[in-house]
């Protein structure tokens, strides 16, 4: 187990290694400096404001000076807003979006595994042909088609919520709803599919002989099995639903991360696009290795001290 | 006991010619892989809705622009937002561009991105997973570790990245979706290959002396194209959903020329003020032609595995 963790996290230090270095590369590949568009800047100051963001080094300090500032996780300070460090930004932020993103996981876990459980009960009936059918539509309706479709029906036209901004639980209805749909979907699916495989395992065939009740035998028994591969996809999902805020904060003028890095990305404000990116990339990969940790923990099958190779 | 045959006599019974070529004469028409793919393809009803779905979008993303007497980016201020209507059939957006023909652009640029994209992943997967998959061994260990570390950036953020990055425009689209996208295919490819080394059939069909190309046509695409021609149906909804996603970020095709994720993010100040149509075709036909590919995609994965061939 130890073995396999520590496997798992060099694999890790090296993916984060790889997006920042991209980032990198891509950021001093940016034609011109990125303080060109300061405008009213004399020589001088232009000089002093490329040695403030040591942009008079050559490309290896910086190089070196740049893996420090993210070890010690400071992104520097934003181009385009005045007196804000991407730190402030992400503080602001980065809460907001966390909680929309944690919330939307757990809506879409909760809702999507019930269906799934209830589709896989009911195979080929027309509650599971209409189970499924929904989770086809979720998969194919864009998170910002839905989010401008709920607006204009259940808030503007039946004015029952609230249709923009972060206040009350309430104001989290509508960007919950329009986020979740589509892992909600995945996850129907998955465990739909894993349900009616683990429903016909030989232990399940057991436990109906021995006169458990259905329901005893789907939660105490089944679906122990056919959640496992849906941990495996929580990773993936937690990168969508993550880029999903994006569009969501902007639809909805939510105070998020998302938000402030959409405008950062119209602005061009390098600095927060980049710090933003890798602060999210590095999130998302320790959140990956948190879940592939948690499933070998889990699953008793997998042997997570065999050689490798296997 | 012995059986007593007392009514039948013994002279009733003659030999007949005994033919050996005749009993090997197969005598029902032998069902190849891919008619018996198609046979049960057309059985699905809704992996053939998805067809024919598909057939109605491409049509009309070819000849839609050119039965239209409007022009795509032509501007005619005083018309804007005209409710649908015979002589706008969509009606018009906020600069009085008609809405018909944009759409069908772009579904031109949906399209194309989705279906360049597959393309390239497919070539790369192809020969990236099926290297990794013949030569064994260290390679297979090294390039797969590279694929794991790749695959673990997010990659949507590594795409919006390179985006803000280089010029904004339909080759750089479908370069921002190659340079991670071709990961899984590689993956896919990768465990096919590893499969065809051990197949016992191969080694049986090699045993009767079977030539090489027909263990090729026979034995081997069947078993191994499956997987893969379902990866290619699922990465063209995935890339048409991204294209729509970045364009909607504004990061994706430029302002005047359309794209579905462009289209929908310039009306959304418009389903406020009433003017849906701006919203809704465009909306309406990328969750309809993602939703074609997905259960086209569903259906081709019952289809092509031969596992279910009855």
């Amino acid at each position: 187990m130890l073995r396999y963790i520590l496997k798992r996290f060099l694999t890790m230090i090296v993916t984060i290694w790889i997006i920042v270095t991209i980032t990198f590369v891509l950021m001093i590949s940016i034609p011109g400096s990125p303080l060109n568009e300061e405008r009213g800047t004399s020589e001088s100051v232009q000089r002093n404001l490329e040695s403030y963001y040591n942009l008079d080094q050559p490309y290896h300090i910086q190089y070196i000076l740049y893996l420090k500032s993210i070890v010690t996780l400071d992104f520097g300070p934003s181009i385009k807003q005045p007196n804000q460090t991407v730190n402030d930004l992400l503080g602001q932020g980065f809460p907001i979006s966390f909680e929309l993103g944690m919330v939307t996981i757990l809506v879409a876990l909760l809702s999507g595994v019930t269906l799934g459980i209830i589709a896989a009960l009911k195979h080929n009936g027309f509650i599971d042909y209409m189970a499924m059918s929904v989770a086809v539509l979720g998969i194919s309706i864009p998170n910002f088609v839905l989010s401008t479709l709920l607006i204009q029906q259940l808030a503007v036209n039946l004015n029952l919520l609230p249709p923009a901004t972060w206040a009350s639980p309430l104001h989290m209805v509508l960007p919950v709803a329009a986020l979740a749909t589509g892992p909600m979907a995945i996850i129907a699916r998955l465990t739909r599919s894993t349900m009616l495989e683990v429903l016909t395992q030989d232990y399940i065939k057991m436990a109906r002989a021995k006169g458990l009740s259905p329901w005893k035998i789907v939660i105490k028994h089944a679906l122990k099995n056919a959640l496992m591969p849906v941990i495996t996809i929580i990773g993936t999902l937690l990168a969508g639903i993550l880029t999903g805020t994006f569009v969501i904060e902007k639809i909805f003028a939510i105070p998020g991360m998302g938000r402030y890095f959409v405008e950062s990305i119209n602005q061009r404000d390098y600095p927060v696009i980049m710090g933003t990116t890798v602060f999210y990339s590095v999130f998302l990969v320790v959140m990956l290795f948190l879940v592939d940790i948690i499933y070998g923990l889990l699953d008793p099958r997998i042997k997570l001290h065999k050689k490798e190779g296997e | 006991m012995k059986p007593e045959n007392k009514q039948v006599p013994n002279e009733w019974f003659r030999w007949t010619e005994k033919d050996v070529k005749a009993a090997e004469v197969v005598s029902r028409p032998s069902l190849s892989y891919w008619s018996d793919a198609w046979y049960r393809l057309i059985k699905n009803k809704l992996a053939m809705l998805g067809m024919f779905f598909l057939v109605i979008v491409v049509f009309l993303a070819i000849f839609g622009p050119i039965i239209s007497p409007y022009e795509v980016t032509k501007m005619d201020q005083p018309n804007q937002f005209h409710p649908p209507s015979k002589d706008h059939w969509f009606g018009t957006d906020q600069h009085g561009r008609d809405v018909f023909t944009r759409t069908w652009y772009g579904a031109r640029v949906s399209l194309f991105v989705g279906l360049m994209a597959a393309l390239i992943d497919f070539c790369i997967g192809i020969i990236y997973g099926g290297i990794a998959g013949y030569k064994g061994g260290r390679v297979d260990n090294i390039m797969m570790r590279i694929v794991e570390v790749l695959y673990g950036i997010p990659y949507l953020l590594v795409v919006i990245l390179l985006l803000v990055i280089m010029e904004p425009s339909l080759t750089t689209i479908i370069i921002a979706l190659t340079v991670t996208g071709w990961v899984g295919m590689a993956r896919i490819v990768r465990g096919q290959v590893l499969q065809i080394k051990n197949y016992e059939f191969v080694l049986a069909s090699k045993s009767f002396g079977t030539n090489t190309s027909r263990i090729i046509r026979r034995n081997l695409i069947p078993n191994t194209m499956g997987p893969i021609i379902v990866q290619l149906t699922l990465t063209v909804p995935s890339a048409i959903f991204a294209e729509a996603f970045l364009s909607f970020l504004g990061l994706g095709i430029q302002s005047p020329y359309a794209s579905w994720g462009t289209m929908a993010s310039d009306s959304l100040g418009a389903i406020l003020s009433g003017h849906w149509w701006t919203l809704f075709f465009p909306a309406f036909f990328i969750s309809f032609t993602m939703f074609a590919f997905n259960v086209l995609g569903d259906g081709l994965q019952d289809a092509l595995d031969p596992k279910l061939r009855k």
